[in-house]
């Protein structure tokens, strides 16, 4: 009862432990966090935020470096690029949802235009607004196989056959899983002389060959490569390349089919934004830089195809082979079309996961 | 499960154990086999694969701007939520423990519902709120007010999820103290406030401290609610939780590995802490069992 102002023996150790145990509590975070306050961020004049999709970690670490320096020597003010990356569908809610992006990076068109749909936070011609479509870069799929590609895959039509597993990030969040359907789709349709309904009944063999479905296309690259699964990872051209400097070339190939998808990545303003946060101007010149010589050899590095081959250097050029690429608004029409026909709920996707079960 | 193997024959008073030897080492096998697969291997993989390029590169995963960030941001989430719980279970479990009130139950069953909820939804929630399409979010966008994909939304998330530690802990303890140690010193002139520090607060110490070392493990550990709302803007918005798989999905696996040995090492040393609390001081942290 009365412990506290007579503390028996018992009690009176029972205080030393919990001084003990009280000074390791405090302890631990002060530890962890000495070196990190005494290192401190760099303070910065001002700041932008670039949400980009997923494979772009790497390329967007260069283009944001030289662009700082670049900035720096023009204007004298220090400018820090901050990076968000994440299946372009996400991104797009993200940013929807309230992320204070300044720029949008993102891996397929109607995902810009859902951020101009749903959030008004772009205006809905932003196509118009920059060179090229707002495409300062375009890629491709192509396949990465294993070493010696022991299902012999070298084209789309090679996909559905029934030993083959393909690694495919989900096409309801994901650009890249959106461009392989769409790809696979494509091929179908021209070598069926253009019957729709066979193209529709091709991928949707496909994807019975899909054992996992990530949210990104760096989800599903770590599945097919660092976790071992699947036969085939159709995937962003510089993310097949990206996979070869990482676990080095000995363990996978390269296969390019003949034909592939001509894969637009856009950017875009995010004009509610930039006028709330006062960046514009660097905002501008930061999607102005995408086009200038030092990034464009920037993109060719990183296995990007670039505008403006000329500022590429030739050993990059030389990387990126030939492909006949077909654009798919020629197939099938307008992105807002091709978002609603494929994806949006009740699409071609869904009514061909729900066949396949 | 050796434990199921002593319990089952009770009611055969003549041997307490009626396997044979043989069964009863191979069920002990199989739950330390278990053991070691599911709990022992993972943990151990986590600092093989931090220090599999040696000392060097573990330590170059720290001496990094991003890393720094992620620490600064997980400390400063956990220095909030932590206290703020630790206030509120206090006056929680002590207004349920203490007193009779109506809407009692009601109280105790919401201090509960994080328990029950996945963290995603507690973090959609909040995206649905303050989000730039939600409820309040228009509101807040014009007076240029960011809460999520910011640290106010990182730390609200952190404080729903880690919510129940101190009540649930405390209440029970609480209530099983009864009110007759306050009664008494309320009769011999002490204040209210005197009565809460002096007679109720030592008598929780315990508990109260083995409450908060679980909070402040999980306050820092949390990824799903916080993943939602951060917005994943590196330097900025990211904990040492969501740290570890950006680094993991740019194939940096040992710098991944290292930061995940640090959030490895935060949780042996909370379970260190809490074996000594309950072997030093059973009776003071739980309610059974204590004698008083």
């Amino acid at each position: 009862m009365l412990s506290e102002t007579h503390p028996t023996p018992g009690r009176r150790s029972l205080t030393l432990s919990a001084r003990l145990a009280a000074a390791l509590l405090l302890a631990g975070p002060v530890f962890l966090a000495g070196p990190v306050f005494l290192a401190g961020p760099a303070r910065a004049d001002s700041e932008l935020l670039n949400v980009s999709y997923d494979p772009t970690r790497e390329l967007y670490k260069d283009i944001n470096a030289a662009f700082s320096a670049d900035w720096k020597a023009k204007t004298g003010e220090t400018v820090t690029v901050r990076a968000s990356h994440g299946g372009s569908g996400s991104q797009a809610r993200t940013v929807i949802d309230g992320i204070p992006a300044d720029v949008v990076t993102l891996g397929i068109p109607s995902d810009i235009d859902a951020i101009s749909r749903l959030a008004k936070k772009i205006p809905a011609d932003w196509r118009t607004k920059l060179p090229n479509e707002g495409l300062p870069y375009t890629s491709t799929v192509v396949f990465l196989v294993r070493k010696g590609n022991p299902k012999g895959v070298k084209d789309w039509g090679d996909l559905v056959k029934p030993d083959v597993k393909v690694i495919t990030p989900n096409p309801k969040t994901s650009a890249g899983g959106r461009w392989n359907f769409l790809a696979a789709w494509g091929y179908a349709y021209e070598k069926e002389a253009k019957n729709a309904d066979k193209a529709n009944a091709f991928v949707g063999e496909l994807y019975k060959n899909v054992p996992v479905l990530d949210t990104g296309a760096r989800g599903s690259t770590v599945t097919f490569a660092q976790r071992g699964l699947g036969d085939v990872l159709p995937t962003w051209e510089n993310e097949a390349y990206l996979v070869f400097d990482e676990f080095g070339r000995d363990k996978f190939d390269v296969v390019v089919p003949p034909t592939s998808i001509y894969a637009e990545p856009p950017v875009a303003l995010v004009d509610a934004n930039v006028d709330r946060r006062g960046t514009r101007k660097q905002a501008e010149a930061y999607l102005q830089f995408l086009y200038s010589d030092a990034a464009q050899a920037i993109f060719a590095k990183h296995h990007y195809r670039p505008l403006n081959r000329a500022a590429a250097k030739p050993e990059h050029l030389a990387q990126l082979p030939e492909v006949k690429l077909f654009k798919i608004e020629d197939l099938q029409g307008s992105w807002d079309d091709i978002q609603k026909k494929n994806f949006d709920n009740g699409g071609l996707f869904d009514q061909l996961s729900k066949a396949g079960r | 499960m050796s434990e199921i193997a002593t319990d089952l024959p009770r009611h055969q008073p003549a041997s307490v154990v009626t396997e044979g030897g043989l069964v009863r080492g191979l069920l002990i096998a199989v739950a330390i086999v278990f053991l070691a697969l599911f709990l022992v291997l993972p943990l151990a993989t986590v600092f093989v694969q931090a220090f599999a390029k040696g000392w060097d590169a573990y330590l170059a995963a720290f001496h990094e701007a991003d890393a720094h960030a992620a620490i600064r941001l997980t400390l400063i989430t956990a220095a909030i939520a932590v206290p703020f719980n630790l206030v509120f279970g206090i006056m929680a479990s002590w207004a349920i423990a203490k007193f009779e009130f109506a809407g009692k139950n009601l109280l105790v069953t919401l201090i509960d519902l994080p328990f029950s909820v996945s963290p995603v939804v507690s973090g959609l929630i909040y995206v649905l709120v303050f989000g730039s399409q939600g409820l309040i979010g228009p509101w807040l966008l014009e007076h240029d007010i960011q809460i999520i994909f910011a640290i106010p939304g990182i730390v609200l998330a952190t404080i729903f999820v880690t919510f129940p530690f101190v009540a649930r802990q405390l209440i029970p303890l609480m209530q099983e103290q009864g009110t007759a140690e306050e009664e008494a010193a309320l009769t011999l002139g002490a204040s209210g406030w005197h009565a809460f520090r002096t007679v109720t607060l030592p008598n929780i110490r315990w508990g109260l401290l083995y409450s908060v070392l679980l909070c402040n493990a999980r306050a820092m550990g949390e990824f799903g609610a916080v993943s939602v709302v951060s917005g994943h803007i590196r330097g900025l918005t990211n904990t040492l939780p969501l740290h570890v798989e950006i680094l993991y999905n740019e194939y940096n696996f040992v710098a991944s590995f290292a930061v995940a040995s640090l959030l490895a090492g935060l949780a042996l040393v909370t379970l260190g802490l809490k074996s000594l609390l309950e072997w030093r001081y059973a009776g003071d942290i739980a309610a059974s069992g204590r004698r008083h």
